[in-house]
């Protein structure tokens, strides 16, 4: 990898991608911008579930990774499924280019709490490390402070930290911050 | 580049007519480091499991052709141990419940809650391992006794192994008689590990050990607050026995009480915790054991008649180590073995001077005195054989041996120092040959003013 470069797709509360293309290149050792593209989200809309399509979307953002070494993630604040699950925070395609992560389920207004602005960045910021990290090749890690452990529910979330553990960051070559 | 995972040894068959299923499951999987690999119909998972086994099944229920329940039945036929799991977008009661009838695991409606899908497959390893461990270790109880812990080629051994082969299997109450130190707890534990009972446990009570109150509350156990100090409630030793066999050590040295109640628990398996009001059950084989002569006993009226038939069901009688000498060098031989290798002493054998010794002594305290006076020697053995000095108590003076003059305190102070000689003064090795408690050995040494060398 290269460069990241993150997409905001439709309207966000806050500024996730401004903080992202600050957090990111420290922790993952690239440099990283915000483009601003116009996706339209209304065709990955599901009227029953009242959810957005992740795969769908997903796909949407591989032609901007085509040709450049660069790692797409597209930054969102809407509900995301997959058709087997009831949501997903992200998806991200496992040793390929293009992730995509919700914000959506990481306010702790959605769990009935105030919403906590600092918390919700926080959140944010793993759970795009998570998903770079699938693109990057790593799967879940047992480790269950790595930020690629699974994450199922915001509790996981929260446990873990932003970082690859010692062994995360051997695979992937890169100068632990653990 | 992907990090390596125990999950990988996992392999998970997802079979769904659908594919956005197939893929979205695969790709959660494969994130999670499982071997995945989908069908997208019954014929096709069955080819799939001609080639491979698999450790979890996704069935949808609703497929053409073949239906989830009818793919469970013929998975189930190919491999009984498959764990399955239904899917379905359209739940009904009914389907759930033939499903779970069939064996599946958990019956699932779409989509699933990643964090109820992530727990459920981490449960089936789990209860998998386990399962695989509970196999293994089934395998090594089932190797243990058979013939490895119990020693001897002399007929006296040998008739009692073929006696232990003889009544093992038949779930019959055992009474095992036998001179202190003879090993009629290693002869217990070979009927029980040798009979059905074998993955329940054995439970032992030493009964000559403890006062007729502690005894009461250990073999049936108490309530809170039963008597001061029950603080909580405490299952006795017929409790934990369910299942399996109660170890009744020292059945001779009971009081008049506790014989009583042993009795009515040993007929209909039904007694009271102490201060319960409850009636309590348990399903357990009785074992006994005494170095006493009960006969004599009941003569005297201190054992009960009908306890001692209760008992007398079987008896496997255990010769004194002196009837069978012929076992001797062999024992000598493993607990050689054991002790040089326990204390990492490259000590090869035991000298043919030192060995003619140990078969002409006659071993009051059987081969538990045994046991102790390799042990000793090996401690103190510096050469690279077991010399007949390595044995001190072979040089006891003229005047410890006994004679017919002597009182029976004499006598016993005699045999105290002897054993406490033998046992490099170990008090807890030496109160265990003795068959007598710490403190009473202790208050023997006071008494008789003996003195460490």
């Amino acid at each position: 990898m290269q460069n990241i470069v993150l997409i905001p797709i439709g309207t966000m509360k806050h500024d996730v991608a401004g903080f992202l293309s600050l957090s990111l290149p420290e922790i993952l050792h690239v440099p990283c911008r915000v483009i601003a593209e116009d996706i339209g989200l209304k065709p990955f809309y599901s009227s029953d579930r009242k959810q957005y399509h992740s795969t769908e979307i997903l796909r949407e953002l591989l032609p901007f990774a085509a040709g450049k070494e660069q790692h797409i993630l597209g930054i969102m604040d809407v509900d995301l499924y997959i058709p087997i699950l009831t949501f997903v925070f992200g998806e991200a395609q496992l040793s390929g280019r293009c992730a995509l992560m919700s914000g959506h389920r990481l306010h702790q207004e959605f769990y009935g709490l105030p919403e906590d602005d600092s918390l919700y960045l926080h959140r944010c910021e793993k759970e795009a490390v998570h998903e770079l990290g699938h693109t990057l090749g790593l799967k879940h890690c047992d480790n269950f402070e790595c930020v690629m452990r699974y994450s199922n529910s915001i509790a996981d979330i929260d446990i873990k930290r932003n970082v690859f553990c010692p062994s995360c960051s051997q695979v992937l070559g890169i100068p632990t911050l653990w | 580049m992907t990090k390596g995972s125990s999950n990988e040894n996992v392999r998970i068959l997802i079979v769904d007519d659908e594919f956005s299923v197939r893929h979205s499951l695969t790709a959660w999987f494969e994130d999670e480091g499982y071997t995945v690999d989908v069908a997208s119909s019954g014929k096709e998972a069955l080819a799939k499991l001609a080639e491979n086994r698999w450790d979890i099944f996704f069935l949808d229920l609703k497929m053409p052709g073949m239906t989830g329940l009818e793919l469970q039945k013929k998975i189930k036929e190919i491999q009984p141990d498959g764990t399955i799991i239904i899917i379905t977008a359209f739940a009904s009661v009914e389907s759930a419940v033939e499903a779970m009838q069939s064996g599946a695991y958990d019956y699932l409606s779409k989509p699933f809650d990643p964090d109820y899908l992530a727990l459920m497959v981490r449960n089936i390893i789990e209860r998998k391992k386990l399962k695989e461990e509970t196999a293994s270790l089934k395998k090594t109880i089932d190797g243990v006794y058979t013939s490895k812990e119990i020693i001897g080629e002399s007929k006296g051994t040998q008739k009692m192994m073929e006696d232990i082969r003889a009544v093992a299997d038949t779930g019959s109450t055992v009474l095992i008689r036998g001179e202190s130190g003879t090993g009629k707890e290693l002869v217990a534990r070979a009927i029980h590990a040798n009979s059905k009972r074998r993955y329940a446990p054995i439970v032992t009570i030493n009964c000559g050990a403890l006062p007729e109150s502690i005894l009461e509350s250990e073999l049936f156990g108490h309530e809170k607050g039963a008597f001061t100090g029950a603080q909580y409630a405490r299952k006795g030793k017929f409790e934990m026995a369910d299942g399996g066999t109660i170890f009744l050590d020292e059945i001779g040295n009971i009081s008049p009480k506790i014989q009583m109640e042993l009795l009515r628990v040993l007929e209909d398996k039904k007694f009271f915790r102490l201060g319960g009001s409850k009636e309590l059950k348990a399903d357990f084989r009785t074992i006994a054991a005494t170095n006493k002569d009960l006969e004599a006993a009941m003569e005297k009226g201190e054992f009960r008649n009908d306890l001692f038939y209760r008992l007398n069901v079987f008896v496997i009688e255990i010769p004194p180590l002196r009837e069978r000498r012929s076992d001797i060098e062999l024992l000598a031989q493993h607990f050689l073995n054991v002790f040089t290798s326990q204390m990492n002493k490259p000590i090869a054998k035991i000298s043919p001077a030192a060995m003619k010794l140990l078969a002409g002594y006659d071993w009051p305290g059987n081969v538990r005195e045994l046991e102790n006076a390799i042990e000793r020697a090996v401690v103190v053995c510096k050469a690279k054989e077991i010399k007949p000095s390595d044995f001190p108590f072979f040089n006891a003076r003229p005047e410890e041996e006994a004679s017919p003059d002597d009182s029976l305190e004499s006598l016993q102070r005699k045999h105290i120092r002897k054993v406490l000689k033998q046992t490099g003064w170990n008090i807890s090795k030496a109160a265990a040959v003795l068959q007598i408690d710490r403190v009473t050995l202790y208050n023997k040494i006071s008494k008789y003013n003996l003195k460490k060398p």
